[in-house]
């Protein structure tokens, strides 16, 4: 049945945009820094969840809320780097590896004490209700945040290449001695990364509260995924996170359609194990 | 008396009189281990369990006019009047964590018996950490059939198990059939793939043959994923008359919405779980609507169990919402501890598994509509244990199966998805 094919197409695509979103925060942190930051699923949490507050106590839709999720969460990734990441960063090896995995711990049982678990979900925004094109259902908060994820990716894209400063962020990941040498201020690039990449997983978060339930434990998942479509591309690679994301997308509802649902993950996860093993550094990574 | 004699004395005295004092005014209290998912993705669930939980130990340890175990007088009478105290542990969802709770529990904090824990999985760990300890495990919240087919001495099941469940569902299509003369050949299973859904998977399979459906999909998913339209795809190609849906609360939410943005409308949805959480229908609202979900437990049963009424009452009063199947479910696992401990006039693990296998606790003094409770001396499960089928209509639950239990008319088929 190849209507039902093209349906499952186009919902790969669909949730392979926002995953590519997500995992391009990450892998600029990763890239600039070194360190994986296990907290990028709960600052996916925390974008759903001010995106969901601001709907609920002031009526804004999630769509203009974008803005306002973009500067919390780069403002909030600012912060835990100030406040706690630079300050790991002196310290031990291991530190530095478990300090964002308490950070996550923290921000997660900081949402249940503050939110409870309860699940939500924004029940009537601007935008819902699915388009029905020559027999394939399009649901239509899908379809703008995936116009948003890409609009958004190629905007951080455009901002490493033309700017002076995201030639700086570039330069740092290359090389941080070098950069260093070369007049860069690394420590200021460090706390721009941070925020930065927490910022686009904030509008990842807005676009995603507009149709996915909100709980403090949703960004589990999509963390998990948002790493092994970083390892993927290639750590610190922001075109191979884009592609990545795409590819696991597909993979993840074409191979649980062809095959057997119960192993979609599996097959991701193969694909994963197939290019490490063919390139270890990744599609793009270097 | 000298002054060195007095004083011996009076503090001989002093001690005597603290013995007694602390004998008499302070009944004992009596530990019991709880296990639930307090945190991870099923906090909700385990929030629920527990404050059934801590409303049934209320009422056991308080005054209640109410018709069951224990509720007219303070605590254990038997025992002096001795208080229970539960202890939770957190398995945080997780069959590893609960096996180490249940050995925290008995080991460290002393529990005389442990109840709990929701997902069969964890039950199962943690029953067999209990079953190496010789502590009874009275579980009233999961339902996987293998829970008591291990013959395990120590573990005991009021709740109903998934074979009777999956028999129910069958049956409830039968009865639908004879009733509106609507021809149901086609079934498919979707269910989630731990300890619970993949039993139910089977004992699906194995109803359907009996009653002859043609299973035209059958699909084990794993939980808390983050995109399930391959799933609903093979669902949508498949064409079943009637999906049955086995899946915890995430997975119940995150379906319901892609059922409706791909358009799967069957003639019906036979559900179970994660349908009947508070949440579910608090975050899905109207979408919820003509689920039929199993239970054991529902608010319209009042109409001829006032104790149901009665005891909403009380759960609203301390929580400001009505009680659900969940927390139904696991508020009665307390009451079978307490009531067996009060006949053993024990809590020694072996004339407390004596007196729960000689537990025969009549139907008007439970919640669930069953005719009491009274374990298999074998397999320690309910006998009489049975299920109903509750519909949501206009976003509230309602008994519709057995039809002589319903209170309200089933609404089949399922009319599609409003827009």
């Amino acid at each position: 049945m190849p209507e039902q094919l093209l349906q499952q197409i186009v919902n790969g695509l669909l949730i392979g945009f926002i995953y590519s979103l997500i995992a391009i925060g990450l892998t600029l942190i990763w890239g600039v820094m070194n360190i994986v930051n296990f907290a990028h699923g709960d600052f996916l949490m925390v974008g759903m969840f001010i995106s969901f507050w601001l709907y609920t106590l002031y009526g804004l839709d999630p769509l203009f809320s974008i803005p306002i999720c973009t500067v919390a969460l780069f403002v909030l990734g600012l912060l835990i780097y100030r406040w706690i990441v630079s300050k790991v960063m002196k310290g031990p090896m291991l530190a530095q590896l478990v300090v964002t995995f308490g950070v996550s711990i923290f921000l997660a049982n900081l949402a249940v004490y503050l939110w409870t678990p309860d699940f939500r979900l924004i029940d009537k925004p601007l935008l819902s209700g699915t388009w029905n094109i020559a027999g394939i259902n399009l649901s239509v908060p899908k379809f703008v945040a995936t116009i948003g994820s890409v609009i958004a990716s190629l905007f951080v894209f455009l901002f490493m290449k033309k700017t002076k400063t995201g030639k700086a962020i570039l330069a740092t990941e290359m090389d941080r001695e070098a950069a260093l040498l070369m007049g860069i201020n690394t420590e200021r690039i460090n706390s721009l990364s941070f925020g930065l990449g927490a910022a686009l997983v904030g509008i990842a978060g807005a676009f995603l509260s507009t149709y996915y339930y909100i709980y403090p434990q949703v960004g589990g998942t999509f963390g998990l995924i948002a790493f092994s479509i970083v390892a993927l591309g290639g750590f610190g690679s922001i075109e191979g996170a884009f592609i990545a994301g795409i590819i696991v997308g597909l993979a993840q509802t074409l191979g649980g359609f062809i095959f057997d649902p119960a192993y979609k993950y599996a097959i991701v996860f193969m694909i994963y194990l197939i290019v490490v093993w063919i390139r270890p550094q990744g599609l793009l990574g270097w | 008396m000298g002054t060195r004699k007095f004083f011996v004395f009076s503090l001989f005295f002093l001690g005597l009189f603290i013995f007694i004092a602390s004998g008499f005014a302070q009944p004992k209290v009596i530990k019991i281990g709880a296990i639930y998912p307090l945190s991870g993705n099923l906090a909700t669930t385990g929030l629920d369990c527990k404050r059934g939980v801590e409303m049934a130990v209320e009422i056991i340890n308080g005054k209640y006019d109410l018709s069951l175990p224990l509720a007219k007088t303070e605590g254990l009478p038997n025992l002096g009047g001795a208080k229970i105290e539960v202890i939770f542990g957190d398995s945080k969802g997780d069959p590893r964590n609960g096996m180490a709770e249940a050995e925290r529990l008995v080991t460290q904090e002393k529990v005389v018996a442990v109840i709990g824990a929701y997902q069969s999985a964890v039950t199962k760990t943690a029953s067999q950490a209990t079953e190496r300890l010789k502590i009874p495990f009275v579980n009233s919240d999961s339902t996987s059939p293998t829970l008591t087919e291990r013959g395990f001495k120590y573990f005991f099941r009021p709740e109903c198990t998934d074979t009777i469940f999956a028999k129910n569902q069958f049956e409830f299509l039968q009865d639908i059939k004879k009733k509106t003369g609507m021809k149901l050949e086609s079934v498919a299973l979707l269910y989630e793939n731990t300890e619970w859904g993949a039993n139910v998977g089977k004992e699906e399979q194995k109803y359907a043959k009996e009653f002859k459906y043609k299973v035209v999909e059958d699909i084990p998913y794993s939980q808390n994923a983050t995109d399930v339209s391959s799933e609903v795809g093979k669902l949508i190609k498949a064409k079943p008359d009637v999906l049955l849906h086995a899946s915890y609360i995430t997975d119940a939410i995150l379906y319901t919405k892609t059922f409706k943005e791909l358009g799967f409308s069957p003639k019906g949805f036979a559900t179970m779980a994660g349908y009947l959480e508070p949440d579910y229908l608090k975050t899905v609202k109207s979408d919820g609507n003509y689920m039929v979900v199993r239970s054991t437990f529902a608010l319209d049963l009042a109409k001829r169990k006032p104790l149901v009424a009665q005891v909403n009452d009380l759960f609203k009063k301390k929580y400001g919402m009505d009680m659900s199947g969940n927390a139904a479910r696991s508020f009665t696992a307390p009451f079978v501890v307490a009531e067996a401990i009060n006949r053993a006039k024990s809590t020694d693990p072996e004339p407390l598994t004596k007196a729960l296998t000689e537990t025969n606790i009549p139907g008007d003094q439970i919640v669930n509509p069953w005719k009491g409770i009274k374990f298999d001396s074998k397999t320690h499960q309910n006998i009489y244990a049975t299920g109903i089928l509750v519909q949501i209509q206009n976003e509230q639950y309602f008994t519709v199966w057995p039809f002589d239990m319903a209170s309200k008319d089933v609404i089949w088929p399922f009319a599609g998805w409003k827009k």
